[in-house]
């Protein structure tokens, strides 16, 4: 790769020892990639926490804090797997809980903004079209390529916290033109009217492209979806898919016509996805059992207008006793909707609202060990794909059935697939 | 003996390694697919379910899932599982960094499909500044 002298000085140590290394990794990565020189980035969005970085990472972070490393741009931590104030009642693990309370307070010190959130596109920062960010988490990568026009590849915890200490991160991938050309075409020719039905969708374009370099192009929209539809859409595709950009003609920046998202090339395959396809793909999530367990509203964060819907949906009835209710997002909503009284309405349901974490990280084994859990009821794709991992059973229904079964603490019969 | 270069690919990251290696037909995601306390193949039905990498090459056609690989490979080698390289058809950049992160060879867009001229148990080694894979014994 090609330094400046700037990033000269960095790998020869006049910017500290942390910067320094984290330079060192970073010309790995880019060399890897064929990167021929670094951009510098605005923002970064950076995903840490013990239950995926275990001691090995923690030790790495003191060491930076040891040696006075310092961000240099601003860095803001994504949702992780602890809610501070709510681990009691969720049960986790209070030696996690203590380790975490360490954790983040290393993260201030190297100057991260601890906003802990996964939605930091909807309520910390909105990049603008062209501009080059380092963030973590695969669905604000991808809507921030995506729905923005801005740059980033995925930037992993430590990559990320790579970018911080140097402000800069190697040009390759997501940064540069060429990768950003549509591939596959996927024609939409089903209806879509709920969330979980965008999240169906990303997983069904996800399924079918499973890979990191290619950009699937959405083709005939039957309706203009809202951000949150888009935020379901797009964690799917990520996390179904391992995309980190897609092109929607007619709806994301990069798209206005079909030869702009395929750069007047041909597409590379074409699909189609009607409404026979997305019945198959929630068949993929049968119910075991007509009991639920647990309903789940998570993966992303829900933004105030998804809380909303959740409350408008609930009616004032409570969650069925043996049905637990469990909804998260981040500080800001939650401090908004307790001013709109839906904290209020969630919890006088019986269900609870965390904030700072992101259920599917909180140790879900081990929660549901902790409460006796065997089916979780979500309307997120995303939660859906990842918890199969965990070797508990999803099953993905719209918003509106996962509010009756917690309601009922059954599945009701439109929800019934087996 | 006379080892016997049957994999190449674009110059990869990290030193040179000796393991048996292990064959995958399914892609692989460290958070979906893998027990990271022990380092085993958790996910039911993946093509290495119950199979331990600790210590082991092991090949992958491509990677699936997201950020949690950047920091899990340093977890992997805090507990002492990590494997000792790691071969992918396609890949993406959080494995990558995390893998250099750990410390853990790698390469990628390796040729011809591993599974064409070897066996999960051979022995071999990985050269990623050459970016050769050799096997070390005949079968």
């Amino acid at each position: 790769m090609k330094l400046t002298d700037r990033e000269q000085r960095i790998r020869g140590g006049e910017a500290g020892e942390p910067a320094r290394v984290a330079i060192e990794q970073q010309i790995a990565v880019g060399d890897f990639f064929g990167a021929e020189a670094f951009v510098p980035v605005t923002n970064v969005h950076m995903m840490g926490d013990m239950e995926v970085m275990g001691d090995a990472g923690f030790a790495f972070i003191e060491t930076l804090v040891a040696q006075g490393g310092r961000f240099v741009v601003p860095v803001t931590t994504n949702a992780r797997c602890v809610d501070f104030e709510r681990a009691a009642s969720v049960r986790q693990d209070p030696a996690l809980v203590a380790r975490e309370r360490a954790l983040v307070a290393h993260l201030r010190a190297l100057g991260a903004l601890q906003v802990d959130t996964c939605i930091n596109y909807q309520t910390v920062y909105q990049p603008h079209f062209g501009e080059h960010l380092a963030w973590g988490d695969t669905g604000t990568v991808i809507w921030a390529n995506s729905v923005t026009g801005a740059r980033t590849n995925y930037e992993a915890g430590p990559a990320a916290v790579a970018a911080g200490l140097t402000g800069v991160t190697p040009a390759y991938g997501y940064h540069l033109d060429d990768q950003r050309a549509g591939g596959p075409r996927f024609e939409v020719r089903c209806a879509l009217s709920d969330y979980a039905d965008w999240g169906a969708l990303g997983g069904i374009v996800g399924r079918r492209t499973l890979d990191y370099w290619t950009v699937p192009v959405l083709t005939g929209m039957p309706a203009t979806p809202t951000g949150d539809d888009l935020k379901h859409f797009g964690a799917a595709l990520a996390s179904y898919g391992s995309c980190a950009m897609y092109h929607m003609v007619g709806v994301t920046p990069e798209a206005r016509t079909d030869a702009d998202a395929f750069r007047a090339r041909e597409p590379a395959t074409s699909h189609v996805v009607d409404d026979a396809a997305l019945a198959a793909f929630y068949r993929t999530y049968p119910e075991n059992r007509p009991e639920i367990d647990v309903v789940v509203f998570s993966g992303p964060q829900l933004s105030v207008l998804e809380l909303r819907r959740v409350v408008e949906l609930l009616r004032g009835r409570r969650a069925h006793g043996n049905t637990a209710l469990i909804v998260t997002t981040d500080f800001a909503n939650r401090e908004v909707a307790r001013h709109l009284g839906y904290v209020k309405a969630i919890e006088d349901a019986g269900g609870q609202v965390l904030s700072g974490a992101c259920w599917y990280i909180m140790e879900p084994a081990k929660m549901a060990a902790a409460f006796g859990w065997a089916n979780v009821l979500t309307n997120s794709a995303k939660v859906a794909n990842i918890i199969g991992g965990y070797r508990l059973h999803p099953i993905l229904r719209r918003t509106d059935i996962c509010i009756e079964a917690a309601v009922t603490g059954r599945l009701p019969a439109e929800g019934r697939l087996a | 003996m006379t080892p016997d270069a049957v994999i190449t690919a674009p110059p990869g990251f990290g030193a040179d390694v000796e393991a048996e290696i292990v064959l995958s037909r399914d892609s692989f995601s460290i958070r979906y697919d893998m027990d990271r306390e022990t380092g085993v193949i958790s996910r039911k039905g993946h093509a290495l379910e119950g199979r331990s990498l600790a210590g082991k090459i092991v090949y992958f056609p491509a990677v699936q899932g997201g950020v949690a690989a950047g920091w899990a490979f340093l977890a992997l080698v805090g507990r002492g599982v990590a494997p000792a390289g790691v071969l992918f058809g396609r890949t993406n950049p959080v494995m990558i960094q995390g893998l250099v992160l750990a410390g853990i060879p790698v390469m990628h867009r390796v040729r011809p499909d591993p599974f064409s001229v070897l066996q999960t148990g051979d022995r071999v080694r990985m050269s990623p500044a050459r970016g050769i894979v050799e096997r070390l014994a005949p079968r």
